[in-house]
């Protein structure tokens, strides 16, 4: 790696001389391989030996080093792999659609008819979430939703339900909504807030519907930003195992469950691997397919 | 412009429920803590303490707790440190594998927790260090250093960038250089980055439970409970982790938002 010091100033620099001389990349060196060795130790090859790991075989209850597509035939061959795989994607995509339609209006308000003070208060409220156990969260929803739980009886009182809410889809959606709203808000907050208001007022002007402008206007200024926070949603709720498994009910489980429930109870790393591996291949195929049509020249 | 009104009328009741929905499961898991019934619903029990009367004299919470804390320092200055480091040499050198420099330190957050666990599982027992409090500390730290560089480039970026060259120009080596202007700008920075780091590695449940053995911490002991029934210590603490979390929080963002203020203030 050629390395130049990026000047730091636009007046003339110099390091001392007796520095430049002896050991000239202490200093740097110090600053810049920590990261380099420690992701490279415990980022990279974890991932990678996980890769390698689906190729392992597990004989005798033992976990042995080899080269062999048995755990890849045996999992793609089975149904029940290819049921967790198509749900656990219905679900999250349809979470990401819930969730950033859901988001938008409160996203709306506070990028555009809210005043800066109060936009900085909500966003802090927002980030809030993100440092409270997510379990106990999860746990809280799965009184909240119970059949006896405080939803049903408020219901009760006006004579409605009990409704089943545990063990359903809406269930393990309202769980992945518990995930990822908060930051999904943030995000479209922000691209919104940067969208030159100018344009808006301009079709405002012209005549343009508040409709029409936001389908025509924002949203294409938004784009970026949106894609980003509509990955970062499917990421989450592809990955996450909690909500489907206690809000969810698990039955059929989603790929994260299988992965728990093969390492959790047996040898099996091997075959959890493959599974990992193709949640992982997925998750690259949708963040690049997002990228891409993020930065995708819009047609005139 | 009265549509215009009750647009914003309905928009800012939206916002509320939003809120509201995004909150209901915290404040009734705080509510929950101090309700006798074992299956709370309305209308609510009595008020007791006895969840946390269970918590405070079980010996698991004691040991997952003293692990938590060892745990989310260490990782703190772990992560602080790296973080650091990273996001001074981003800010300083040009060099040709620069993005892949970058992506090595981003990428974590974007991995599924559950694929980090699993990795870090198979590839912590192949290298003869699984299940110890050690083990959870580094994968906590390969999480977490992406927020502290985060939070410290942002802080570089509103550096004066002469201000460094003056200290040379004045006979400072590097180190003296880093030592007494650069780390003193960033202390701010600092400070949030051990608190933001600290409060995520505090509530990390999918990898800790995944590798970490007997040493288990707070989230993986309420991880356990909530896998055996329904029982209301979660609730206890939970509240308590909340309570820990926040706390770190708010120092963080009162630590940056003064030192912003009082900057501010300086330059008129």
């Amino acid at each position: 790696m050629s390395v130049q010091t990026n000047p730091p100033s636009p007046a003339p620099v110099t390091l001392p001389q007796s520095q430049k001389r002896d050991r000239p990349d202490l200093f740097k060196n110090t600053m810049r391989l920590p990261i380099i060795l420690w992701q490279g130790l415990f980022f990279v090859a974890p991932l990678s030996f996980l890769v390698a790991m689906s190729f392992f075989i597990v004989r005798n209850y033992r976990m042995t080093e080899a080269f062999e597509m048995k755990n890849w035939l045996k999992m793609l061959s089975r149904d029940y792999f290819w049921d967790s795989y198509l749900l656990t994607i219905g679900l999250a995509s349809l979470a990401t659609v819930v969730v950033m339609v859901v988001a938008f209006p409160a996203a709306y308000m506070l990028a555009f008819r809210l005043s800066e003070t109060a936009r900085r208060w909500i966003v802090f409220l927002l980030i809030i979430p993100f440092f409270t156990s997510y379990l106990v969260r999860i746990f809280s929803w799965y009184v909240i939703l119970a059949e006896s739980g405080v939803i049903n009886a408020m219901l009760g009182y006006i004579g409605l339900g009990p409704f089943v809410m545990l063990n359903t889809k809406f269930g393990t959606i309202v769980g992945y909504m518990t995930l990822t709203l908060p930051l999904v808000i943030i995000l479209q907050t922000f691209s919104l807030a940067n969208i030159d208001k100018s344009l808006v007022e301009a079709a405002h002007n012209l005549g343009c519907r508040p409709w029409r402008t936001i389908y025509r206007v924002v949203l294409p200024l938004a784009k970026t930003g949106f894609i980003i926070a509509a990955v970062f949603c499917f990421i989450l709720s592809f990955g996450d195992f909690v909500s489907p498994y206690y809000l969810g009910g698990s039955k059929p489980p989603t790929l994260p469950i299988l992965i728990v429930d093969t390492v959790k109870s047996g040898q099996q790393w091997p075959r959890a691997a493959v599974v990992a591996v193709v949640m992982m291949v997925t998750l690259f195929i949708v963040a690049f397919g997002g990228i891409a049509a993020a930065y995708r020249r819009r047609h005139a | 412009m009265t549509s215009d009104r009750r647009l914003q009328l309905f928009l800012f009741g939206y916002l509320l429920l939003v809120l509201a929905f995004i909150f209901a499961p915290i404040i009734f898991s705080i509510i929950f803590s101090f309700n006798s019934d074992r299956f709370p619903t309305i209308p609510l029990g009595s008020f007791t303490l006895k969840w946390y009367v269970t918590v405070w004299q079980d010996p698991d919470v004691w040991d997952a707790a003293r692990t938590s804390v060892i745990v989310s320092c260490s990782v703190a200055v772990l992560a602080t440190f790296l973080g650091f480091a990273t996001a001074y040499t981003d800010y300083r050198y040009r060099f040709r594998f620069k993005p892949v420099y970058l992506a090595l330190i981003l990428l974590p957050p974007t991995i599924p927790l559950i694929i980090m666990a699993l990795a870090m599982l198979a590839w912590f027992a192949k290298i003869g260090i699984a299940g110890q409090i050690s083990s959870i500390i580094i994968a906590h730290t390969v999480l977490t250093a992406p927020f502290a560089m985060a939070i410290i480039r942002l802080r570089l970026n509103q550096m004066d960038p002469s201000l460094e060259g003056a200290a040379w120009n004045l006979g400072a080596n590097q180190w003296r250089a880093l030592r007494q202007v650069i780390i003193p700008f960033c202390r701010p920075a600092i400070i949030s980055s051990f608190c933001l780091t600290a409060a995520v590695s505090f509530d990390e449940f999918a990898i800790a439970w995944f590798i970490s053995g007997l040493n288990k911490t707070i989230p993986v002991i309420i991880l356990e409970i909530v896998t055996g029934n329904i029982d209301p210590q979660v609730n206890a603490i939970g509240s308590f982790v909340f309570l820990t979390s926040i706390t770190l929080v708010v120092i963080a963002q009162v630590v940056l938002m003064t030192r912003q203020k009082k900057e501010k203030a300086y330059h008129g």
